[in-house]
């Protein structure tokens, strides 16, 4: 087997019994990446030189006899969204094409500290909006499973790095399922936390109540071991949250007999494609055989989420994308006066996608509406809230497809905004409600990966990774790798 | 409650001109076409009665952060400066404002 195909967990083994260098490993990636880019295109900067010093440092470190961490010496990949000191950082976005960020985020710190390699930043939509990875002021990012359809987004890139093994696994964020639709379309497990679990501090912000970083992975207990390495209270980050953080590898393994499955009919209407729910309730078949109870139930607000997330989404993104206008840093465009400076600074620097956006949020925000649409908004927010707490009264997980149909081809939706964002019906909610979501691999539809969707309470990752690694385990579709032609042709069996 | 109404084209260069955002003339038709079509689809919000809803901007409780007013180490000038299209002296430089 290709050693680009092993997980986090098993490349560890290998590196503890001096089985391999993480020079050796490191240098597989970047082949792999080099081989791959041309097709795939996931990397918007590729950080060969750094990664490989890194690695170099922790073969010393194993050469010294000293222990190494999990997830020390195994090169992964971070969305370019996420600050890196020295290291370019551009949301895909002419704005920030040049932009070298003076500090790190949090989650970089915390793995660069756990040992990982940066192997480079990841493709993604312009800012983090979008759904397909189209957006990317640079070029679009390409399925593995099909070059000539979209990896999803806005995390193609951490998406499509993963399941083509230019990676061992990503960091990417979700705003409104970015992390989650990805890995469905791509066949690997995203998972979104608990607002306010992982800190998002030095995560370029798009909409900050909803903004959240997690792990995109080969399987389970990689994303565990992630989560572990990145979760946690910073106090550099207000919202960040002070919890208990479990060793969340301790919920893998533990049987879901007489686990409580709710299965919200809502999630199952028009516009989901009955391929796709027909590979999810086959996924409700097998944990039910685990000895799971699942049983359907109603969130009656669903129907509101679409529409309350693009006002508040938008609102928020257009009060924080308010900071690129020239001044202190980014791309800076020539005008007479300083308004005119700014006002073509931004036509110039931001693409059509976030424009939208800014003028949709500046209008829901503005003098007259604000009541009507932003208010309105929030109050439904409450609402959906609600609808989950009174759900997870009765049920411990609930489930629903991850995307309403699987990768769509390149311009299928990209005309049409509206039906671009309805492919997020089933994973805004779980933005708004707060609460963590799992993307994990369910099976396939025309050779295309299906994610099943798992929502929990919120910071109750732990019951998440318990059915999802079940799930996993019990039917293996994880291990069912991208078979095309370019992709596969390089290792992957 | 204000009902949602549709958006102008003159509301569009009025949004514009408050996003601080120079469009073309034809992004000024497609942006009041596209908005609409949003803002049609937003309009289902005006269904649910929520006259006794309380409005959530964060979905978990976000408490203040305090901490001791003590001097620590912040980032150097040089640092803050290495990204500014234009600077000078230490200070950002923006074309004339009066």
């Amino acid at each position: 087997m290709d050693i680009t195909a092993k997980t986090a967990g098993e490349l560890h083994d290998l590196l503890v019994q001096k089985e391999i260098t993480s020079t050796e490993l490191t240098h597989a990636f970047l082949d792999r990446v080099r081989r791959l880019e041309g097709q795939v295109q996931a990397y918007v900067t590729v950080t060969d030189k750094s990664a490989l010093k890194r690695a170099a440092e922790v073969d010393a470190k194993i050469a010294r006899g000293e222990a190494i961490g999990t997830l020390e010496g195994i090169p992964m990949a971070l969305k370019d969204n996420m600050c890196t000191e020295g290291i370019r950082t551009t949301c895909s976005s002419k704005m920030l094409e040049e932009f070298v960020p003076p500090y790190s985020a949090e989650v970089a710190i915390r793995l660069q500290e756990a040992g990982a390699i940066l192997l480079g930043k990841l493709n993604m939509d312009e800012f983090a909006m979008g759904s397909s990875t189209e957006n990317s002021r640079f070029f679009p990012t390409h399925n593995p499973w099909d070059l000539e359809r979209v990896p999803g987004g806005s995390s193609g890139g951490a998406a499509a790095s993963v399941a083509a093994a230019e990676a061992v696994y990503a960091l990417g964020s979700d705003t409104g399922g970015s992390i989650r639709q990805p890995a469905a379309f791509c066949g690997v497990v995203g998972m979104k936390p608990t607002y306010g679990a992982v800190s998002r501090y030095g995560l370029i912000a798009f909409a900050s109540s909803l903004d959240q970083i997690g792990p995109l992975t080969k399987d389970v207990r990689d994303n565990a071991l992630v989560m572990n390495a990145i979760a946690g209270h910073d106090r550099k980050d207000s919202t960040s949250v002070r919890f208990d953080k479990p060793d969340y590898t301790q919920f893998l393994g533990k049987n879901i007999k007489g686990l409580k499955i709710g299965i919200p009919r809502e999630y199952f209407g028009e516009g989901i494609d009955s391929d796709v729910a027909k590979v999810i309730w086959d996924a409700v078949a097998a944990l039910k055989d685990l000895g799971a109870e699942a049983e359907e139930c109603s969130l009656p607000h669903t129907d509101y989420a679409m529409p309350a997330y693009y006002l508040i989404a938008p609102a928020e993104c257009s009060s924080n994308l308010a900071r690129y206008d020239g001044v202190r840093y980014g791309y800076r465009a020539e005008g007479d006066d300083l308004i005119s400076m700014v006002r073509k600074t931004r036509a110039e620097g931001f693409g059509p996608e976030v424009k939208r956006r800014i003028m949709l949020g500046t209008y829901a925000l503005s003098s007259g509406y604000y009541d009507a649409y932003y208010v309105k908004a929030q109050k439904v927010r409450t609402l959906i809230k609600q609808d989950f707490d009174q759900a997870f009264g009765t049920y411990d997980v609930l489930l629903s497809p991850t995307a309403p149909t699987v990768a769509f081809k390149f311009g299928e939706k990209s005309s049409n905004p509206l039906s671009m964002y309805l492919s997020d019906i089933c994973t805004v909610p779980v933005n708004l409600a707060g609460i963590p979501g799992i993307s994990i691999p369910a099976g396939f539809v025309g050779g295309l990966p299906v994610g099943l969707h798992l929502m929990g309470k919120a910071f109750d990752e732990g019951t998440l990774y318990q059915v999802a690694y079940a799930f996993e385990q019990h039917t293996g579709f994880h291990k069912v790798k991208p078979s095309t032609k370019e992709v596969a042709a390089h290792g992957l069996e | 409650m204000v009902k949602f109404v549709k958006i102008s084209r003159q509301a569009v260069e009025h949004v514009a001109l408050l996003a601080r955002l120079e469009l073309s003339e034809q992004e000024i038709g497609t942006y009041t076409e596209q908005l609409n079509t949003i803002l049609d689809y937003a309009a289902i919000l005006e269904k649910l009665d929520t006259s006794e809803v309380q409005p959530t901007a964060h979905a978990v409780p976000l408490h203040n952060v305090l901490r001791e007013d003590e001097v620590r180490v912040s980032m150097p000038q040089e640092k803050v400066l290495q990204n500014a299209p234009d600077a000078e002296n230490g200070f950002f430089r923006v074309p004339k404002i009066v």
